[in-house]
């Protein structure tokens, strides 16, 4: 691996592995990837994190949900090539040691959960929507120009589509994340 | 997936030389949310990836007539979110806003947008026959699953719709792409970069091989009202059946100008300028809304599972001007 380091980047001939530094959690990390490893399998399969779940692997489930750089995204449909240098937070990163994220503890709280298969990527999801885009329309705001104010059920409902359930927790999930949003 | 190898240019200029140092089967990465999906479906099979990314200038910048440049890798919630877009082209904040979903729309850059693929259920499935796909092979859609596709400029071969609701609104824009080629630079209208798919589907656009949108570009946009409407099978993250991007200005009573395109419905973004010559001048009420969209509309070819596109259009264009005159 630290011969590796020194080949000519980033064009190497197929099969082709690339090394990558990324933050994950917090923690600096640096690895050699195949061009083709999804970022979800890359925190999966190569590092151990099995937090980020793999729905539909298609972006149109939304149990991959992480955060990049503070955004949150589909990891399934990232190439983890394309994310050097970015700061990755998965669900095991929400918490503060023992102290639950407050989105983990109204998820407990308000019981929005069955089988749990979707509640990392939920709680991604809600993380990043809350902290980078509480501020911003949706295309149910009905003022766009101006701040949305305070995010009811149906802005919640809409900002929170890109995750599904299949257990139809959804009543509770919503109850859940207004309770961080006040 | 088959093996492909990756870089990453700076400039844009780099990354045009990349491209075509690559031939023809690399391929322009920006957020990936469609190609890297193509990719697993083995739809596309590129066997090089220029990430474009992260080039420089992804930025949302005001032009001297009071127009807006954005960069080709500013990512679709960016220019949902800018101030500009919301106050001066709300019909585009809210097109971008009805794509996708939220973590979709942080990835997706707003060239990677313009140029995504159909999601024709046969087009993605590779053990299908398809023009577009394998040009010659055939389309059974006509016969087959048919319910979301085109009911307008469609043909024999293909009758995929074009996903896009941003490039809908980008439409009305009346939006220029700035791409940079072999050649060098050059600017078109984006009404001139998609091409009805006659009997070769698999050209989609006028771009060249190697052509890298660099930026849109939308004029100022006039004192007119717009919006953006759309109707989906779901309350939200889904494509449309049928979607409307409209402007109107309307002084005295009457229709000073509109310009109107529909989503979901046809190979292109599709610019009703049909529907606007009729309305040009007329009364701005509910009558003279209907029967420009009759005027459209009469051009529909619908197939027995989309015929309700036809009603649904022209309901859905009537509602969003009667809303838009009423402002």
């Amino acid at each position: 691996m630290r011969g590796l380091r020194r080949l000519p980047l980033p064009l190497l001939r197929s099969p082709a592995n690339v090394e990558l530094q990324v933050r994950v959690n917090g923690e600096p990390r640096s690895l050699l990837v195949d061009t083709r490893i999804t970022l979800l399998d890359l925190l999966r399969e190569q590092l151990g994190l099995t937090g980020a779940k793999k729905g539909c692997d298609h972006g149109q489930c939304g149990a991959c949900t992480v955060l990049v750089d503070g955004l949150r995204i589909n990891s399934c449909l990232a190439l983890a090539v394309a994310h050097q240098a970015a700061d990755i937070v998965t669900v095991e990163g929400l918490a503060d040691d023992d102290d639950l994220h407050p989105l983990q503890a109204a998820f407990i709280d308000r019981d929005a959960l069955q089988c749990g298969y979707c509640t990392p990527g939920q709680l991604c999801s809600a993380a990043g929507m809350l902290a980078h885009e509480a501020d911003r329309p949706s295309f149910v705001t009905s003022d766009l120009a101006g701040p949305p104010g305070p995010l009811d059920a149906a802005e919640i409902r809409e900002r929170m589509s890109g995750n599904l359930c299949r257990c139809g927790a959804y009543v509770n999930i919503v109850a859940a994340i207004a309770d961080v949003a006040r | 997936m088959k093996p492909f190898a990756y870089e990453r240019p700076v400039t844009a200029a780099d990354a045009v030389a990349a491209l075509a140092a690559g031939g023809s089967t690399a391929r322009y990465l920006g957020g990936g949310t469609n190609l890297v999906d193509l990719m697993k479906l083995g739809v596309d099979q590129p066997d090089h990836l220029v990430d474009v990314s992260r080039l420089s200038r992804a930025t949302i910048d005001e032009t001297h007539d009071g127009g807006l440049l954005i960069g080709g890798g500013v990512l679709n919630s960016q220019l949902a979110a800018d101030p500009i877009v919301r106050a001066r082209y709300p019909v585009l904040a809210r097109a971008l806003l009805s794509g996708a979903s939220g973590q979709l729309r942080n990835q997706a850059t707003v060239a990677g947008n313009l140029l995504q693929r159909t999601r024709c259920s046969y087009f993605q499935d590779i053990s299908k026959p398809c023009n577009k796909r394998r040009p010659g092979s055939g389309c059974p859609a006509r016969d087959g699953h048919h319910r979301e596709l085109a009911i307008l400029g469609h043909s024999a071969s293909c009758l995929a719709t074009h996903p896009s609701d941003m490039a809908v609104a980008m439409t009305v824009l009346d939006a220029r792409i700035r791409l940079l080629g072999t050649d060098g630079p050059r600017e078109i209208p984006l009404a001139e970069l998609y091409r009805l798919p006659g009997d070769q589907p698999d050209r989609e656009t006028q771009l060249d091989p190697g052509d890298l949108i660099t930026a849109i570009e939308l004029p100022p946009l006039t004192a007119a009202h717009s919006d953006y409407r759309k109707v989906r099978d779901r309350a939200s993250f889904a494509f449309a059946l049928v979607s409307v991007a409209a402007l109107l200005d309307v002084a005295d009573g009457h229709v000073r100008e509109s310009r109107i395109a529909f989503g979901g419905i046809a190979p292109i973004p599709w610019r009703a300028r049909r529907a606007e010559r009729v309305l040009r001048g007329a009364p701005a009420t509910p009558e003279s809304f209907a029967r420009a969209a009759a005027a459209e509309l009469d051009l529909a070819r619908p197939l027995p599972d989309n015929a309700f596109k036809v009603t649904l259009a022209a309901n859905l264009l009537v509602e969003t001007l009667v809303d838009l005159a009423q402002r």
